[in-house]
């Protein structure tokens, strides 16, 4: 017996999450004139007070969710800023003790793109190859250090293939080597657990919106002991202890904080959950054959899961999932035809990467959700498998990579 | 990305989906593309005595676009001599599905692969 799902089914969490009802209400009651509207930065009326009161409210709340001082939280746009101000901020004021850098190649753009301009600004930066598994190891980066190695960047989870680092093994060696280490948390925080003490992590990138909060808004954690010095991006009104002016968008922050503690609250069991669905997801569709999780099939994200379905090409799959929000690995829907680089990176071939879905599951997703988007997925690789030449020689035992394809 | 309706149709009613047998001396066989660049199309026609396409089967790995492409092909081919199927154009398969600029390869590869086709059966005659 199918349960009733309404279509189309929203499968793209770490895309982006829905506000939960409970952010939005908390957020809505900070913007109207019988709200709570002012401006954070009055120090001469109650309203300036009050949005204060509810903004150092939601640090605190943000703090709580990776044991940290609320004093360590810096209000950013969103955790792109917060990536470009970690490690912008720590290369600019860092550079005379050294000008290296190392991070991996399937970090998110936020954090590549802010090394690249680092290089052309005369920095030095080293690329770590993860792992088969798509994980960033603690040897890599130990081996990888170097006398002017100011910072590490590494993130926690990965936004395409779900996988987890061993963030506190990293921590360790860059604690012991006296060398800053930063965190890319967006995927992470509010999902598993994040203790930057244990964790011996000095700037940890979060953002709100893939926590069922809003668009917008998120946060740099700064460690204080022993602290961490960076250089602001964003000048102005010396918000923020000058490190990121501005004036505070109360409903944002107080949105992020809220979201924060639902996150908090119900972690391990949420958690639990949707590793069950995970799991319930992939026992359907690995009943196919010729079908791969890409990354570690244990050390990741509860609820996100990246596959391959061998033979079949993942735009053309899409279309036949019209019913399911999802994402593809391959990029032929841009102009570049080029396949997802964190695939590469694991060392897909570029016809496994083309035929790549991610899939996360969230919040609102159900049983029954899930059970249907197998289905779907099923049909439609039978399908297009049917419509593939590939597909026909793997059935006849040809091995596809003796053959030289002529190139277009 | 939006498809053109005619795209969704021949993708979701793909026109003679098929394989006929290669070693037949009445079948030509042109397999274009790469698995590495996405899309891998073969197309098969076959010839009656007197020199016409009597039938054309296809598989695409692909894009819906790539898909489209072939399986218009196959219906375009089937009843023309070689000299007229080999002389379709890309920008004809690419007019008639409307195909966005990004996508004009798959035209391109359609093309290719009828070319391939009748330079096989020919080559298989000689």
């Amino acid at each position: 017996m199918n349960a009733v799902v309404n279509t189309p089914i929203y499968l793209d969490y770490l895309s982006t999450t829905p506000v939960d009802p409970r952010v939005v209400e908390a957020m809505t009651r900070c913007l109207s004139m019988d709200g709570n509207f002012g401006n954070p930065a009055s120090r001469s009326h109650v309203f300036g007070w009050k949005a204060e009161e509810a903004v150092e409210n939601a640090r605190i709340q943000l703090a709580e969710l990776i044991n940290a001082d609320p004093r360590e939280i810096v209000w950013t746009s969103g955790a792109t800023e917060s990536d470009n101000l970690a490690i912008k901020g720590v290369a600019h004021f860092y550079q005379k003790k050294g000008k290296h850098i190392v991070t991996s190649k399937i970090e998110h753009k936020a954090v590549l793109d802010t090394c690249r301009q680092l290089e052309r600004e005369g920095y030095e930066v080293t690329y770590l190859e993860p792992n088969t598994h798509g994980v960033t190891t603690p040897e890599m980066v130990a081996a990888a250090l170097r006398e002017d190695t100011i910072l590490v960047s590494i993130m926690h989870a990965n936004n395409e293939i779900g996988t987890v680092n061993d963030i506190a093994a990293i921590g360790e060696i860059t604690r012991a080597a006296g060398v800053i280490f930063h965190v890319d948390a967006a995927q992470s925080a509010g999902k598993v657990e994040i203790d930057i003490d244990a964790m011996k992590v000095d700037l940890l990138s979060m953002s709100a919106h893939k926590m069922y909060g809003p668009k917008g808004i998120g946060a740099l954690y700064v460690r204080r002991k022993p602290r961490i010095r960076i250089e602001a991006q964003v000048h102005g009104g010396g918000h923020e202890r000058g490190m990121r002016s501005g004036t505070l968008p109360t409903h944002q922050i107080v949105g992020m904080g809220e979201a924060a503690r639902v996150a908090k609250e119900g972690m391990a069991e949420e958690a639990l959950r949707l590793t069950a669905l995970r799991e319930r997801f992939w026992t359907g569709v690995s009943g196919m054959t010729e079908v791969f999780i890409n990354g570690d099939a244990e050390q990741r994200l509860p609820g996100a899961l990246n596959v391959s379905f061998a033979y079949v090409e993942g735009e053309s799959l899409l279309m036949s999932l019209k019913d399911l929000a999802i994402s593809s690995g391959s990029a032929c829907t841009s102009a570049s035809l080029e396949p997802s680089y964190v695939l590469r990176a694991l060392g897909l071939n570029d016809e496994m990467a083309h035929s790549s879905l991610r899939f996360s599951f969230g919040r609102f997703t159900t049983e029954a959700e899930v059970d249907y988007a197998i289905e779907q997925v099923e049909r439609a690789v039978n399908k297009l498998r049917e419509l593939s030449p590939l597909w026909d020689m793997h059935q006849d035992g040809i091995d596809l990579s003796t053959i030289e394809w002529a190139a277009h | 990305m939006a498809y053109s309706d005619k795209v969704i149709d021949h993708y979701e009613n793909p026109r003679n989906v098929g394989k006929m047998d290669d070693s037949d001396e009445d079948v030509g066989t042109g397999m274009v593309g790469a698995p590495a660049c996405g899309d891998v199309m073969r197309l098969q026609i076959k010839v009656n005595d007197a020199g016409i396409i009597e039938d054309a089967k296809f598989k695409t790995y692909g894009c819906g676009s790539a898909i489209a492409s072939s399986s218009l092909l196959t219906e375009w081919v089937k009843g023309k001599n070689l000299d007229e199927a080999a002389s379709i154009k890309n920008t004809e398969i690419a007019q008639e599905l409307s195909l966005p600029p990004v996508k004009i390869h798959c035209s391109v590869l359609a093309e290719d692969a009828i070319k391939a086709a009748v330079k096989n059966y020919r080559d298989k005659r000689d």
